[in-house]
């Protein structure tokens, strides 16, 4: 079989237990144990979620390369796993994450009229961050919440079969 | 044939907590309360014959409803379940394709019938541990989930020497960070592997090298949360609730132009016209365009057609579509359908992962070629340029992405192609004139 696939397994000889807080490693920690051994790395995922979380939303190269210390992969590797997912942030965010579903079920009941109206009333173009810092908008692909179409996903939590004057009442909630 | 007996059986798989309080439905008590966990304990206590239970499988006919229709229990008849070492078995809860939010409330109104079903599947394929791979943005389906695992490790019902049956299983929850190619098996183990989420190049076979390099069996949600009731009832009566070769009830997520879209757990080969019933016909009085009925990625359906077809594999099959996720995406009349077209395409653009250049290339080909004619810009050749992108990237790829990005295409072009060449030759669209 040609196929091969072994953990990544990098020893970056420095002391984990000075990362992050003892919270978040604790945290990451139980995500590890999740796992056999060797494959440390399975928990990259939710470690740059919860890492990210804690920043304000998204994440440093800094961050990143503690990250590869702490399970022991290459940074290029945790790079890698950060800029192909859609969740992960690079850059700095507002205090809020407004994500408008773009995708069939939700253009077909007015999602396009959301995105619009919030362009409009709060100057941001998708993947730009209101000048208030208060949210930054984006458009994603379908949420798994079709039939509550459209749907938006603020922050955790999702809002569903949205007007914009709805959409406004949530916004306007923010701080 | 009986009508009767078939809306009784309306919800009476996955959904059978629904009927339940909605505050308490989840929980391992309203669960045990409708006869929960009793096949998994039955196992626990009588040790069957693994072989017995994947037979049930098989008479059942469930065939996998994540898409790909590949029956259940042939899939796990092909572990290599004796061999020594560690296998496992993975639900596949990315739930990712656009149409599809049915897994969602699995996870969330009836979480422990899937870790039932999942515990079931282990021991069929001889796995002692499992996973849950669950879409990053469900955060309340992953609390749900993960509340439930808590409640079934507490009780004893999951873990190590279970009962005393010296069954040992552990099941845990695996986030995913927002990549549909992630709802891909092979590109899901990679994700649990701590990768970015590009499917592998297969032979060799999940079943032979999975996640960790070890046998894996990968399943979705809605058909791990079957199997409890399967064995319940017997593969026998779930056969029966469908139609021969298309076995069982299924869960059809109506979304689109109707009035009140939802998810319909129904008996497979309910006419679509019920089904659209069910929705509450057709948003605004208007008249039905057409049907996605299997999830974005399946060929389109013109409405007249689809007003006769059966919502079975066969039937579906027989008007030039696919029964798919089960997710069924209503058009209306006056809908223009160059601009759905180019919201499907832009999806698989932004979606591929980019390994195979067919696939790379020709999603962003397709989305750009169908961006210039909705900006007015079409060329007359454009049409032929489409379909014969499309027909290059079909066939050619590692994974199925890139027949799901082409399939759309092929079949919008054979049904509405006079939509397309009128926006080409006055450069706005027909459905606007
Ligand atoms: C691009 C792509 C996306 C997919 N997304 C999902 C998904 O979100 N959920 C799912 O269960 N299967 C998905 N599948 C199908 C899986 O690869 C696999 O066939 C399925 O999980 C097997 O389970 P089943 O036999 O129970 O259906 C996808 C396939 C492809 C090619
Ligand atoms: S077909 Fe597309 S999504 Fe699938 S492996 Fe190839 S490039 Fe990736
Ligand atoms: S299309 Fe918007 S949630 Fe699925």
């Amino acid at each position: 079989m040609s196929f091969r696939n072994l953990p990544l397994a990098i020893d970056h000889e420095r002391d984990k237990s000075t990362l992050f807080t003892p919270e978040i490693r604790a945290a990451i920690d139980k995500h590890i144990a999740k796992y056999p051994s060797e494959w440390r790395q399975s928990a990259v995922m939710p470690a740059l979620t919860l890492v990210q979380d804690a920043n304000g939303g998204w994440l440093t190269q800094a961050l990143m390369d503690d990250i590869a210390v702490y399970l022991d992969m290459p940074p290029m590797s945790v790079y890698e796993v950060a800029t192909f997912y859609g969740m992960y942030d690079l850059e700095p965010q507002g205090r809020h994450k407004v994500c408008v579903c773009n995708s069939i079920s939700c253009m077909l009941q007015g999602s396009e009229e959301l995105i619009e109206h919030v362009e409009h009333k709060y100057g941001v173009k998708p993947g730009e961050t209101t000048a208030d810092g208060r949210f930054t908008l984006k458009e994603v692909e379908c949420l798994g919440a079709c039939r509550d179409a459209p749907a938006v996903l603020l922050d955790k939590t999702y809002h569903e079969k949205l007007s914009p004057d709805a959409l406004d009442k949530l916004i306007d909630d923010l701080e | 044939m009986v009508e009767s007996q078939n809306t009784q059986n309306q919800n009476s798989v996955c959904f059978r907590t629904m009927h339940l309080d909605e505050a308490v439905r989840h929980t391992l008590e309203s669960y045990r309360g409708i006869g929960g966990y009793a096949q998994w304990e039955r196992i626990l206590r009588e040790r069957p014959d693994p072989n017995d239970l994947i037979e049930e499988m098989k008479i059942s006919n469930l065939r996998g409803r994540g898409g790909a229709g590949f029956p259940t229990g042939l899939k796990w008849s092909f572990m290599p379940r004796n061999a020594p070492g560690q296998k496992y078995i993975v639900c596949n809860s990315d739930e990712g394709e656009p149409g599809t939010c049915k897994d969602r409330d699995i996870l969330r109104y009836n979480p422990h019938q899937l870790i039932e079903g999942m515990a079931i599947a282990g021991y069929c394929i001889g796995a002692t541990a499992g996973y849950n791979y669950i879409r990053g943005e469900f955060y309340e389906p992953i609390a749900r989930f993960e509340g439930a695992l808590e409640e079934a490790y507490a009780a004893g019902l999951i873990g190590k020497d279970i009962q005393g049956s010296g069954i040992d299983f552990d099941c845990y929850s695996h986030m995913g960070a927002g990549a549909y190619i992630c709802g891909e098996e092979t590109a899901l183990l990679e994700s649990i592997e701590g990768k970015k989420g590009q499917p592998r190049f297969k032979p060799p076979f999940p079943a032979q090298y999975g996640l960790f390099g070890k046998p894996t069996t990968i399943n979705n949600t809605e058909s791990l949360a079957s199997v409890p009731v399967i064995l319940e009832k017997g593969g026998k009566w779930f056969l029966e609730q469908g139609r021969p070769n298309n076995g069982g009830l299924k869960l059809f997520s109506v979304s689109g132009h109707v009035n009140n879209p939802n998810n319909f757990e129904v008996p497979m080969g309910t006419p679509f016209r019920a089904l659209l019933e069910m929705s509450g016909g057709v948003k605004d009085g208007k008249a039905l365009k057409a049907v996605i009925p299997g999830g974005s990625s399946v060929p389109v359906v013109p409405g007249d057609l689809m007003m006769d077809v059966d919502m079975d594999y066969d039937s579906i099959a027989k008007a030039g579509s696919m029964l798919g996720s089960g997710a069924v995406i209503v058009i209306a009349e006056g809908t223009c359908m160059v601009k759905v077209l180019y919201n499907l395409s832009h999806f698989y653009m932004h979606e591929s992962c980019g390994q195979c250049t067919p696939c790379r290339e020709g999603t962003g080909w397709l989305a750009r070629v169908l961006h210039r004619i909705l900006d007015g810009e079409g060329r007359l050749e454009d049409l032929g340029l489409l379909d014969s992108v499309a027909g290059r990237i079909g066939g050619r790829t590692i994974c199925a992405l890139g027949d799901a990005a082409a399939m759309p295409v092929q079949s919008f072009l054979k049904h509405y192609r006079h939509e397309f060449a009128y926006m080409i030759e006055h450069g706005r669209s027909m459905m606007a004139a």
